[in-house]
């Protein structure tokens, strides 16, 4: 048993022994380390004016990840490196992405530009080659109101083409040793059986601390509880994360099916979802930010069921069963029927997810799509997964789901009953189906759409995924995320 | 009147008009230093070296290196305490009492304060006296700040604000334009102004046609939030650092609620993150609380608003109807119009008075309108102050117009360019509806006519029509849309700046002037001025924080009038230093004025030359004076509001902008395939700091106009108050098409270095995107309508679409 935290800080090892465990990342730069070039635009991981990156070894390898230290809690960088925007000129010489923000006048206010120095700094140490869609997809979770991004999108391919040495190539290996002596295989737990910071090393650990505080708050991201703390002023007496949990992050396939553990980061479910479909991959490319899919998780977006969330409505058309324990007690059930009714989710108090199979589309047809009032970073208004098995032209089963018709994720029952045994030239039963729909849902007005609205684009996306199916062309349909398009790993 | 020097065309940096998110390869060139570039012609002749050079930012190193200051970034002073605020949770009622027990007792309090501990008036208004710091007796929006707590630490603060308890006895709020019009409320007089017998033009008209155009509101979301730390001294003295575009107002609005004089109040600022018109008054009710506390106290205060809490407490752009009727003849010229701007101004008169009469300045955009009236009703609602935001009314009466232009062309089966270039401005058509003529008529005319051919408009509008012949789910819009602005507050008086130069004795300059720097880059541009006036490279001009105790009784930093204003002070105040300088060289060395020229660090007269700081040394020690104040006052304007007649803006900034978008019929999605602007920014004083404003104003711009929706609800509680629910543009929503260049003609009127002002005009581009976007919804229904409305979300383009959702 570890009773402090350790990580990484400008070449040296920072231990904290006492900290509230709802202390954020960001509140301890700014506020204890006094640091205060990383900036807080808006408390909610929104922005990314907070944005630092954290490195981590994954199998030997230094990773960098852009993080939001807004809504990051402190303890979640047990085992990082922090890195923020006060540590990247050297020796009197600003890094490369720094100085081509400078040159290409990246800059106006200033106050995003720390974020997305770090933003980019983090595609700039994953290698990536200047490609437009991969700037401006680490650039969705850094709002800038004043440039208009052009200065900075020119500013990030000059620095990825210029590819200068950086101080940080020659020190990598250096950091990867401090980071290994630091990789420990301890439970933390830091604090009071009243008040702590929790970090189980072991399922078992974690099974046995979630019966003996069935009242703990479980962290494994933090993206949505880290609000919480910002926003609902949550005091969070108990914490325990479940991020140095061994083995829960872990990705199996076979030739059937996906088992996705419960701590995989979204950024990684996004490199293994976009290679069973593009509409998956394209899903997850919106799917909150960099910063966002760095820091959420799979098991994490499915146990807080949100009724916008996008992952469940693509897992549940995809047929996903999910896998809880608490104790000893281990269970699955169709993904579908963990979520009850609005925010509450067939989970017993001591239970936690920990991990989601879901049936691979191969030699289905699967279709997803999102809409929302902006294309990045935005939570959606209606979200349609579709998947479909059909034989010489007939429809054999339909699995269909939304997000944001309902309180929570749901099937849409009737429609597939309309669609199944009909015929894809058959344009009466899909109408049928549309029509069915309306018995499925009832949204809500809210302040991302109206009833009418989310009823009517429901509708049209149903006939926008048969008609795709039946063409086998997207091109006529589609503003943006064709499905010839590839997406990288990030 | 000089002539126009023609239209020699900048890019941004120079570089080949290209699609700029595409070329990796290209390098910038080095765009540091003064020296190594080559120098140009200035407006008499003379040969220049700093100005309308692409400088970079000053504090551009800063920015990317974390070091740049901001209020919450200052060291904080021992013993800080922080502040909170207590929110109204209802919209508008009796404040019959106010439970603050268990805020008192919370962990950490040390101070509470509401409108009973405001030593002075209670009253934050710049002018009407309708905006009291604390709500005293009347509640009037959900969100006023009722109490403050003053506590140990801010998560302290926070919390105990939670505690309070409210009884309010609540009425049924305005929430809505049709709210405010069915009770008559206003915040301040009905106004008219305009030409001609419209009643007359409009019957006798051959064609007609009236509509209603929703135009929404728009949040700032400046990066840094508001923000204010405030340091008591001796003897009730207190210095304010205050995020504000408008240090004297917060330094007079301190001095008035805590009964002080105005000498004892100091506000400063370095830098904004942003300000955009949101920090003009609004900044002042933050540093006001935070002086509050500090005096209550006796310790250093800091209030830094939580961005949702700052989303809720201060105001926005104002949302209009605008109802309209025109007359047109049968090749689309106006003959008559007649509209009426009904704007949600909120719970007070804040700047409303200025924001909606420079609506009706702008209702004509670039249009002659033979006979107008122009009509405004400032409505008052229980919803926060609507403020200054960039553009200051005038794009909401500019896209009234722009719908207007299209509507005519539609009912004509006309290009809509073709409508709108017959009804531009031309001699002989050149009186605006308030009576100021329009004296370069040819600029904007050259402007759109180069456009038009640049952009190849001609030929993409066949390919659009031609493309939705074809396509079913997608269709295509194109427009290109002028904007024509006026430059000069309207409120006349506030057309003066002044500027405090001091030279050291090692040669080393200190700027000082009114204008404050939240990212738009004056502090650049007014130290290239004064660079070019010494001859010295920038990194001798030291730029210094905006305080009051420097220069006092500023006009705001606003009305895209920075540069013009304190570019122009401070060339006086280093005109006035180096003249002295002159001076005590002639009678030194004997040599005649003429002779003598300030360059490259040094001072060349007769067939010798001194090193500028030599010279300063040797100045200092003949005792002249190196310390010199500057003022300026905008020349030729006036205007007389009653009869609504006068020359309001000194001159017009131009520019035009030509989108194409792509719709979704079956969502209302839509994706911005191409954007050419060309912008008229005079000579510009720094074209890189132009580029930027005109880009970052158009994406702004845009951004109001498609995804930017704030939504209240029945209860007048804002609903889209964070990021996660108001959705400004992120990178990939600039197209990667995306063409921006400077039409540059000298400003014909005298300003600095004859450049003209950009911080304001180019938001007004993206009428462009909601006009293609609008061409689209036409091509999609078939029927020639197209009834959307602002903001353009999906939602209100599959709306427009089909009908009723």
């Amino acid at each position: 048993m570890r009773r402090t935290i350790r990580f990484l800080r400008k070449g040296e090892t920072v231990e904290v022994e006492q900290f509230a465990p709802r202390t954020t990342l960001l509140d301890w730069l700014r506020l204890s380390e006094r640091s205060t070039g990383t900036k807080e635009g808006c408390g909610e991981g929104d922005c990314g004016a907070c944005t630092v990156v954290l490195r981590r070894l994954v199998d030997g390898r230094l990773v960098p990840a852009p993080v939001n230290a807004c809504i990051l809690l402190l303890g979640q960088v047990d085992g990082s490196e922090v890195l923020t925007v006060e540590d990247l000129a050297a020796e009197g010489r600003l890094h490369p992405v720094q100085q081509a923000m400078v040159e290409h006048h990246g800059s106006q206010c200033g106050f995003c530009t720390p974020g997305i120095v770090m933003s980019l700094f983090a595609l700039y140490e994953a290698g990536m080659a200047p490609d437009r869609q991969e700037v401006t997809d680490a650039l969705a979770g850094n709002l800038c109101r004043c440039t208009g991004y052009r200065p900075i999108v020119d500013a990030a391919f000059d620095a990825l083409a210029r590819r200068e040495e950086d101080p940080f190539v020659a020190r990598r290996q250096q950091v990867a040793g401090k980071l290994a002596a630091l990789a420990d295989e301890a439970d933390v737990f830091v604090g009071s059986d009243q008040s702590f910071f929790a970090a189980p090393a072991s399922i078992e650990a974690l099974a046995q601390l979630c019966l003996a505080h069935p009242d703990a708050t479980l962290v494994a991201g933090a993206t949505d509880v880290g609000l919480w703390i910002t926003k609902a002023l949550a005091e969070l007496p108990k914490v325990i994360w479940l991020g140095r949990v061994a083995g829960l992050d872990a990705v199996a396939e076979d030739g059937e099916t996906v088992t996705l553990g419960a701590t995989v980061p979204l950024s990684r479910a996004r490199d293994v979802l976009a290679g069973l479909d593009p509409d998956l991959g394209e899903l997850m490319r919106r799917f909150g930010s960099r910063q966002v899919r760095a820091s959420g998780t799979v098991g994490g977006n499915v146990a807080n069921g949100s009724p916008i969330g996008d992952l469940a409505p693509a897992l549940i058309a995809l047929g996903a069963t999910l896998h809880l324990r608490r104790g000893a007690e281990r269970r699955s059930l169709p993904l579908e029927d963990f979520f009850l009714d609005y925010r509450k989710q067939d989970r017993r108090p001591g239970e936690f997810v920990t991990a989601v199979t879901l049936r691979k589309p191969a030699g289905r047809h699967f279709r997803a799509f999102k809409v929302s009032k902006r294309f990045d970073e935005d939570i959606s208004a209606v979200m349609g997964a579709f998947c479909l098995d059909i034989a010489d032209g007939t429809v054999r089963e339909a699995r269909i789901a939304y997000g944001g018709m309902a309180g929570i994720p749901k099937r849409a029952r009737a429609a597939e009953a309309a669609l199944a045994g009909a015929t894809l030239a058959d344009g009466a039963a899909m109408e049928r189906a549309v029509t069915a729909l309306a018995g499925d849902f009832s949204p809500l007005s809210d302040h991302r759409a109206s009833a009418g609205y989310r009823r009517r684009v429901a509708g049209n996306l149903l006939r926008k995924a048969l008609t795709e199916i039946a063409t086998g062309d997207d091109a006529a349909t589609r503003l943006i995320g064709h499905r010839e398009i590839r997406h990288a790993a990030e | 009147m000089r002539q126009s020097e023609g239209t020699e065309n900048l890019t941004s940096r120079g570089a080949t008009p290209r699609p700029s998110m595409r070329d990796a390869s290209s390098r910038p060139p080095a765009t540091t230093g003064g020296a190594a570039v080559a120098p140009v012609a200035g407006d008499d002749g003379t040969t220049l070296r700093y100005v309308h050079r692409p400088l970079p930012h000053d504090s551009g190193v800063r920015h990317v290196s974390g070091t740049a200051l901001y209020i919450d970034d200052i060291r904080e002073p021992e013993g800080t305490l922080h502040v909170a605020l207590g929110l109204s949770p209802v919209a508008r009622g009796r404040l019959r009492g106010l439970d603050l027990a268990a805020v008192r007792a919370a962990p950490g309090v040390v101070a509470v304060l509401t409108a009973a501990d405001v030593p002075g008036r209670n009253d934050i208004s710049p002018a009407n006296g309708d905006e009291p710091v604390f709500a005293e007796q009347e509640v009037l929006f959900h969100g006023q700040p009722v109490f403050a707590v003053v506590a140990t630490t801010r998560d302290a603060a926070r919390r105990a604000a939670r505690l309070a308890t409210f009884d309010i006895e609540e009425e049924p709020p305005s929430i809505t334009v049709e709210d405010a019009l069915a009770r008559g409320e206003t915040v301040l007089p009905d106004y008219t102004f305009g030409r001609g017998d419209v009643e007359a033009a409009l019957s006798a008209a051959p064609h007609r046609l009236e509509g209603v155009l929703r135009i929404g509101g728009q949040e700032h979301f400046y990066l840094e939030g508001q923000a204010a730390l405030a340091v008591p001294g001796e003897e009730g003295d207190i210095l304010v650092h205050s995020s504000t575009q408008h240090p004297s107002e917060v330094q007079h609005i301190v001095a008035r609620v805590l009964g002080i004089p105005d000498a004892f109040v100091t506000c400063e600022v370095r830098r904004m993150g942003g300000g955009f018109g949101g920090k003009e008054t609004q900044a002042t009710q933050w540093a006001v609380i935070a002086a509050l506390a500090a005096r209550a106290t006796g310790r250093p205060c800091k209030l830094r608003l939580d961005r949702d809490d700052d989303m809720v407490v201060t105001g926005k752009r104002h949302d209009m109807r605008a109802d309209w009727r025109v007359g047109f003849d049968g090749d689309g010229r106006i003959l008559g119009y007649d509209i009426v701007f009904n704007a949600r101004c909120g719970c007070s008169a804040d700047l409303s008075q200025g924001v909606v009469d420079r609506t009706m300045f702008h209702a004509d955009n670039a249009y002659f309108l033979p006979a107008a009236r122009i009509a405004s009703r400032r409505l008052k609602t229980n919803t926060v102050s609507n403020t200054a935001f960039r553009g200051f009314g005038g794009p909401q009466g500019m896209l009234a117009v722009e719908r207007v232009m299209d509507e005519i062309a539609a009912r004509l089966g006309r290009d809509p360019l073709d409508v709108r270039k017959a009804n531009f401005y031309a001699p002989g058509r050149d009186e605006t509806p308030y009576g100021q003529t329009v004296e370069d008529t040819d600029v904007l005319a050259a402007l759109v006519a180069q456009l038009e051919a640049d952009c190849d408009y001609r030929a993409r509008r066949r390919a659009v029509t031609a493309f939705n012949a074809r396509s079913r789910v997608l269709k295509k819009g194109l427009a290109l849309t002028p904007v024509k602005f006026g430059i000069s507050f309207t409120l006349t008086h506030l057309n003066q700046a002044g500027a405090l130069v001091h030279v050291y004795q090692d040669g080393s300059i200190h700027l000082n002037h009114g204008g404050t720097e939240m990212g738009q880059g004056l502090f650049i541009k007014v130290a290239q001025v004064v660079a070019e006036e010494f001859g010295v490279g920038i990194e001798c001009v030291r730029i210094t924080a905006t305080t009051t105790a420097k220069v006092p009784n500023t006009s705001p930093t606003a009305a895209s009038s920075g540069s013009d204003l304190n570019g122009m002070a401070a060339r006086i105040a280093a005109a006035t230093i180096r003249q002295r300088l002159v001076e005590f060289l002639c009678e030194t060395y004997d040599v005649a004025e003429g002779e003598v020229t300030f360059r490259d660090d040094r001072v060349f007269f007769g067939n010798e030359s001194l090193a500028f700081a030599d010279l300063v040394k040797k100045a200092y020690q003949a005792r002249i004076p190196l310390s010199a104040t500057g003022f300026y006052r905008t020349p030729a304007i006036h205007w007389d509001r009653a009869a609504g007649r006068g020359r309001p803006f000194f001159y017009f900034a131009y520019g035009a902008a030509c989108a194409e978008v792509t719709i979704d019929t079956l969502t209302g999605e839509y994706r911005l395939d191409r954007v050419d602007i060309l912008h008229d920014a005079g000579r510009s004083l720094n074209p890189a700091i132009d580029i930027g404003q005109i880009e970052g104003g158009f994406v702004q711009g845009m951004g109001w106009l498609t995804t930017e929706e704030l939504v209240f609800d029945a209860k007048g509680r804002l609903a889209t108050h964070a990021p996660s629910t108001y959705k400004i543009p992120v990178a990939s929503d600039v197209p990667q098409d995306f063409r921006v260049r400077l039409f540059t003609s000298a400003n014909r009127q005298p300003t600095i270095y004859r450049s003209k002002a950009v911080g304001e005009p180019p938001l007004m581009l993206a009428n462009a995107v909601f006009c293609a976007i609008a061409d689209a919804v036409r091509a999609a229904r078939g029927d020639g309508l197209a009834p959307l409305d602002a903001p353009a979300t999906p939602e209100a383009v599959l709306r427009a679409i089909v009908g009723a959702l």
